[in-house]
């Protein structure tokens, strides 16, 4: 059933919203990366809480009009504005009050939504009944996904897509180094407009699929996700990207195999699955990772101690201590040094003496703070240096 | 306006708004300042999950569990976005994204996959709550107040909520010092001898009581509002930590009343025939508050 979704061969209506989430996780993941590099993730937050307000007063006005109130386009344009006008919000009481930047967010998403709520109340005692479907932008309501919903889906997304590949050095620079995105010339304020614009454009388009609520989640996961794979900001719009459409597509296509799987929060776990991996097992930041480079280490520094304590011919007490030389073969079970134990004892002596010489003169002071009590001398001074030192060991210590 | 009616049907809700909005602003305050505003936000998403839980374990809607397994979200929550902003290196800001829309998510697929439509627990409950309905039928004037046989059947959120308010304002008052400190500069407090990790995660669960204790009665939107806006307001007023304090209850109280007669009355006077949520209009009322303190406030900006 899950390969037959997967596959798309649930049908036209499932494979339109598999497609149709996937595209929109792309355009999300893409668009929330510069909002994540810029550390303004939250502000999402805020913008798709504004949507709710500006999608109830559409309504309004279109059945005012002698509409029939629930045009696709008609809702979303609304949405769009109001978002506007919270950001607009967020950035006047950030810049032109004492609040900071998450006070600001969290009082606009909250007053924004409160307003929408009683909007949406308001709708609920006109003639009720018609109303149907505004509640399905708190949280999705991807099951009615006709041909053009789609359709606008992939505008959107390609649009959205476009704008970021034109776009994409203004946007990586105003992340990484705002000073000196200013100093050459860019206006900073006209890049986080432009970024603006395009996380507005996801969130808005994205409230049929995932619903105002959870279109955040798309925004934030897939760029923190990606940034685990990989240093390089390009490679983190491409990762991002990938783990978005991802999560839209196999949520969207999981969801379609049974009823009570509703698909925007599953495209979000889907998503957040991805982020837990990627959080434990990632190469080089993953825990996974940390915890066996602390190992390595914790290694290193035993095996190393224990045989400068050899070298100096003390008895080693300390349980690991022990187990990791006698693994290493350095000594035999009794504590002895073996041959090899002996000279590799005597190499990590001198290592010290001369380490001891270069951090006592001011001539090595650059090389000295490369000092951590494992590196081998040789990786640090030149082959001359490191004869120059052995003529300052003045008296031959312990097993030299 | 002020008759019987009024006692049974709008002075509950209205006290219980009242107190909600001041339970709330109180610890809002310490966020603010500390830069946390938006731990109110995270919480009262991630209660969703924790009540859904405790539900489908106990079977029942009952306060008890419901509020344990709130209180149990916030917590794993709290822990989880610590977790993730140490483990993964990862701002703050998207480690809570990460986390609250997740749990959330978690919480709205339960929701859907158990059969809980026939108790009165769904996603719009938990997010606009229902202040409304918490009306006290035994009283019969201003009388009632006084009648230990109709006090018994006030709404059971009433004295929930004053507890709650209570052991906040408690902790308030008893930690006065070392909150103040710890928030200003929390070096100096540390050289002080003050735990201010401790304290900081004393801070998050007084918060967290506060909003649990809300959630039911009167949903998470209005629990957001009442964190940061009055608070917020209450900042651009005044330069002092004791009289912003005593600002943004003065702020929530006035926007819980005023918020609550607009949503019930409003509509009236307007010819319109049924009335609006009440939690959402709280939150709007605060909202005006808060623009205007932040376009005539004394103290609105960073230097002024």
């Amino acid at each position: 059933m899950l390969a037959d979704a997967l596959l798309l061969q649930l049908g036209y209506n499932a494979t339109l919203v598999a497609l149709g989430a996937g595209l929109l996780g792309i355009a999300s993941g893409v668009a929330g990366t510069f909002l994540f590099l810029r550390k303004r993730a939250l502000v999402s937050d805020a913008i798709s809480h504004a949507t709710l307000p500006g999608v109830g007063l559409a309504f309004v006005v279109m059945v005012a009009m002698g509409g029939e109130g629930r045009s696709l386009f008609g809702l979303l344009l609304g949405a769009g504005v109001s978002a506007a006008l919270g950001l607009l919000c967020v950035q006047w009481l950030s810049r032109r009050t004492r609040l900071g930047e998450d006070a600001a967010i969290g009082a606009v998403l909250s007053v924004f939504f409160g307003f929408g709520v009683v909007m949406l109340t308001v709708i609920q005692t006109m003639n009720a009944g018609r109303q149907a479907g505004l509640e399905g932008f708190l949280l999705g309501s991807t099951a009615g996904m006709l041909r053009g919903d789609a359709i606008l889906l992939a505008v959107s997304a390609a649009a959205v897509l476009a704008l970021v590949m034109i776009l994409r050095r203004p946007l990586a620079l105003a992340a990484f180094d705002p000073g000196y995105a200013e100093a050459t010339g860019w206006s900073l304020p006209r890049i986080d407009l432009a970024m603006m614009g395009i996380v507005l454009v996801v969130t808005v388009v994205g409230l049929k699929v995932v619903g105002l609520i959870l279109i955040v989640a798309l925004l934030i996961i897939p760029a923190v996700t990606a940034r685990f794979w990989t240093e390089r900001a390009d490679h983190v719009v491409i990762i991002a990207g990938g783990v978005g459409g991802l999560s839209g597509y196999v949520g969207a296509a999981v969801s379609a195999t049974a009823p009570a799987l509703p698909t925007g929060p599953i495209v979000v776990l889907v998503g957040f699955g991805i982020f837990l991996f990627s959080l434990l097992f990632s190469p080089r930041r993953g825990v996974l990772a940390s915890v066996l480079t602390h190992l390595r280490y914790q290694r290193r520094v035993h095996v190393r101690q224990g045989l400068l304590a050899l070298a100096q011919g003390q008895p080693i007490y300390e349980a690991l201590t022990r187990r990791l030389l006698a693994r290493s073969g350095l000594i035999l079970p009794d504590g002895v040094p073996t041959s090899e134990g002996q000279a590799a004892a005597s190499k990590a002596l001198l290592d010290e003496t001369r380490w001891a010489i270069v951090r006592g003169d001011q001539a090595y002071a650059l090389a000295a703070t490369r000092y951590d009590g494992l590196t081998p001398i040789e990786t640090v001074l030149t082959r001359d240096q490191l004869l120059e030192v052995d003529g300052k060991i003045t008296a031959p210590r312990g097993l030299v | 306006m002020m008759g019987a009616e009024f006692v049974a049907l709008s002075f509950p809700p209205i006290l219980i708004g009242v107190l909600v909005a001041v339970a709330c602003a109180l610890p809002g305050n310490f966020l603010l300042l500390r830069g946390q505003a938006l731990i109110g936000d995270a919480i009262s998403h991630v209660v969703l999950p924790g009540i859904v839980v405790a539900f489908l374990l106990t079977g029942l809607v009952a306060t008890g569990p419901m509020l344990l397994g709130a209180a149990g979200a916030a917590v794993i929550a709290v822990v989880a976005i610590e977790a993730v902003r140490r483990l993964g290196r990862i701002e703050s800001g998207a480690a809570m994204g990460v986390i609250f829309t997740a749990m959330f998510a978690g919480g709205v697929l339960l929701l859907e996959q158990s059969d809980t439509s026939n108790v009165h627990l769904d996603v719009e409950h938990a997010l606009y709550g229902n202040l409304e309905s918490l009306i006290w039928l035994d009283a019969v004037g201003w009388a009632s107040l006084f009648d230990p046989v109709a006090l018994a059947g006030l709404p059971v959120e009433l004295p929930r909520m004053a507890l709650a308010l209570v052991v906040i304002a408690l902790f308030l008052c008893l930690f006065w010092r070392p909150l103040a400190l710890s928030t200003f500069d929390e070096g100096f407090a540390r050289g002080l001898g003050i735990r201010t990790g401790a304290l900081g995660l004393a801070l998050v669960i007084m918060s967290a009581i506060a909003a649990v204790a809300a959630f039911d009665a009167v949903g998470s939107i209005i629990v957001i509002a009442m964190f940061i806006c009055p608070p917020a307001a209450a900042r651009m007023m005044t330069n002092r930590l004791g009289h912003q304090v005593a600002w943004s209850v003065l702020f929530a109280a006035l926007a819980a009343v005023l918020g609550y007669v607009l949503a019930g009355y409003g509509p009236l006077w307007i010819g319109a025939s049924a009335s609006v949520s009440a939690a959402g209009m709280i939150a709007t009322v605060s909202g005006i508050i808060l623009a205007l303190a932040a376009v005539a406030g004394p103290h609105r900006t960073r230097n002024g």
